[in-house]
């Protein structure tokens, strides 16, 4: 079957930058695809060689198997849900939903009827004759995704769509995109930093760092298999030890990650579980989150390791500052990793 | 504590400082401070003016005594709108004002559009530099330096002829009406030297408008299927409206109250400007004065309520 998506070697740089950097990628149709990592690593660059609105320097860029690398935006079959939503402030509700049909010349009642339609999935009904300087964020958010979806694309692009939202808000959109995806049946191409909003929507995640793709993966096996120490922090902050703590903590002469919720303090000089391993630190910090509380423990090499342990469970003794302490992992939770690229 | 920490707080910069507390916990008194010096000089200087000035234009001058009647009447006003003279006046200066105003946004529109989405910042400074360099030249040395410029030998007919253009623009002046003897005593010349004067009282404004167009909706309306030219009615167009219905209201405003170019440069025939110079000074009839300067107000007022049904002022 044909990619939905197919990215060639492609190369995009600004100036010296190269934002986009000899990436090759398939998406596949109808998948939920998200592209993470942090500002500035190609991920958004990457979305706009999808769209169409940047082109690549070398590389071929096919959407479903038709090469449109020298192809502008408005001769793409794919549509984009804008980080500011990008909403036409001279137009209501519904000619901004409506734009797609109107500059494509579809009949008025057609596209009337396609409208309501658009506005009643994002639950809108009642706001088509407002302007959207009169919703909420959460509202223009919906608007920008139904007048993305009214052409009926094959690929949808999101472009960070949630960052303005406040964190229920972005909890609910999580889910109703998802949702919105699954009974499309679309492709959604999704680019966050967000490591937990990436894991919990996509199907694959993409981890982009430097211009380049680091790894692609399932959120599970990102998350449980790391490729890499960049990966292991970037997705759930995962601690690394460098090859040399690795190499006396467990004779490993790789680098290797442990989550912090699978470490445990121990008091200085308690005898360590069987096939755990132990290494001796001092607390630095510790910061509450409610339901978990994080440590940070300094190793005598001067790293520092982050436990998250149950609040519940947390002694006094083991929060201060200065307290010489050892840090234990079950052996078998250690994921090596590759060194980090160059 | 609470007294030792005000204590200490006041302690430095005494008398000032309980000043600024003050406006601090009454922000009405501090905005009423900040309006005053603008509130006296429009509300006296400006608006008692043009009140004033309409009043008198609803006085009528005695023919025989040549006194001002001071009792309202509208006889001037009858005078203005009945006299064939007036009305060419006015009509002369209207279209004056809509085809120096035209060309002014057409000219203008796509040079702001290259500041506002293309040049880099450096060029853009130039461009800012060269727009607004001819404003620091007296505006009467630039009248006359264009009266020599469009003479008969002067740099443009030549410049004409030496590209061969002469037959063109003896065409050109031979046009009845706009035409005339010579460029510098024609209503083209006139033309010529109203646009190059309110030409950046144009674009400064259609370029803050373009200005504040974030990039992204242009991206999303050629994103949704609009081709550039689609774009650019739809998108581009609409949100630079009010820029351009600024400027056309300094060009159109301007180019109604101008009573030096008319003068110095095209055609004998008079202009509302030069009407009421003429009128309130050798002629010393200041209601007609006073009501022809009412008639760019009036127009003004027609022309923004007719922008206004466009939608002009939606976006803002």
């Amino acid at each position: 079957m044909t990619a939905a998506i197919e990215f060639r070697n492609v190369t995009r740089s600004f100036g010296s930058v190269r934002a986009v950097d000899d990436v090759s990628v398939e998406v596949a149709a109808g998948e939920f695809f998200s592209m993470l990592g942090p500002s500035g690593s190609g991920k958004t660059t990457c979305l706009r060689l999808i769209a169409g609105f940047e082109l690549p320097d070398s590389g071929h860029i096919l959407l479903d198997g038709i090469d449109v690398s020298d192809v502008p935006p408005y001769d793409r079959n794919v549509n984009t849900v804008f980080q500011d939503y990008a909403l036409f402030p001279h137009m209501s509700v519904a000619q901004n939903v409506e734009y797609g049909l109107r500059v494509r010349g579809v009949a008025a009642d057609e596209r009337r009827r396609r409208t309501d339609e658009m506005l009643a999935l994002v639950k809108l009904g009642e706001f088509g004759e407002r302007r959207p300087q009169q919703l909420s964020g959460g509202q223009r958010q919906r608007v920008a995704l139904a007048r993305a979806l009214i052409n009926r694309p094959k690929v949808l692009l999101l472009d960070e769509p949630l960052g303005a939202l406040d964190l229920k808000l972005r909890e609910a959109m999580q889910i109703e995109l998802k949702a919105l995806q699954r009974e499309l049946g679309i492709t959604f191409v999704f680019v966050t930093h967000d490591q937990g909003e990436a894991l919990s929507m996509s199907d694959r995640v993409a981890v982009f760092d430097r211009g380049r793709i680091v790894q692609i993966d399932s959120p599970r096996g990102l998350y449980g298999r790391p490729r890499n120490p960049f990966v292991a922090q970037f997705v759930g902050g995962a601690n690394v030890l460098t090859s040399e703590l690795a190499s006396t903590t467990l004779g490993v002469a790789r680098p290797v990650a442990i989550r912090p919720e699978q470490m445990r303090i121990l008091a200085a000089g308690t005898a360590t579980e069987p096939g755990w391993v132990a290494c001796a630190g001092t607390i630095a910090d510790s910061q509450y989150h409610g339901a978990t509380l994080r440590v940070q423990v300094r190793t005598p090499a001067g790293e520092l390791l982050t436990v998250a342990q149950a609040e519940a469970g947390a002694t006094d003794a083991a929060t201060r500052a200065g307290t010489a302490v050892q840090v234990t992992w079950p052996r078998e939770s250690v994921v090596e990793l590759e060194a980090d690229h160059a | 504590m609470n007294a030792a920490a005000r204590g200490a707080a006041g302690g430095t910069g005494g008398w000032s400082r309980a000043l600024s507390s003050f406006f601090y916990r009454r922000p009405n008194s501090y905005i009423l401070l900040l309006l005053i010096p603008p509130l006296l000089w429009f509300g006296t200087v400006y608006l008692g003016s043009l009140f004033s000035l309409l009043l008198q234009s609803f006085y009528a001058i005695n023919d025989f005594t040549a006194e001002i009647v001071r009792e309202p009447t509208l006889a001037t006003y009858k005078q203005l709108v009945t006299r064939p003279a007036h009305i060419d006046i006015v009509v002369r200066t209207t279209l004056m004002a809509i085809t120096v105003t035209v060309a002014c946004a057409i000219i203008a529109f796509p040079l702001a559009y290259y500041m506002a989405r293309y040049a880099t910042a450096r060029m853009k400074t130039y461009l800012y530099v060269a727009v607004l360099l001819p404003m620091w030249t007296s505006y009467l040395v630039k009248v006359y330096a264009w009266r020599l410029i469009l003479a008969k030998q002067g740099i443009l007919t030549w410049f004409l002829d030496s590209l061969g253009l002469t037959p063109a623009l003896d065409a050109a002046l031979n046009t009845p009406v706009i035409g005339g003897p010579t460029l510098s005593s024609s209503y083209i010349g006139m033309f010529i030297v109203f646009v190059y004067m309110w030409l950046p009282y144009m674009i400064l404004p259609i370029h803050a408008a373009l200005e504040r167009v974030p990039r992204s909706l242009l991206q999303a309306s050629a994103d949704l299927g609009a081709r550039p030219g689609q774009t650019f009615r739809n998108v581009v167009l609409p949100l630079a409206f009010p820029g351009v219905a600024a400027g056309s209201v300094f060009t159109f405003s301007l180019t109604l109250g101008d009573y030096i170019i008319p003068g110095v440069v095209g055609a004998p025939g008079y202009f509302i400007g030069m009407m009421v110079f003429q009128q309130q000074g050798t002629a010393g009839n200041i209601p007609l004065a006073a009501a022809f300067s009412v008639v760019p107000i009036v127009l003004i007022a027609i022309y923004l309520s007719i922008v206004k049904r466009f939608g002009a002022f939606d976006a803002l």
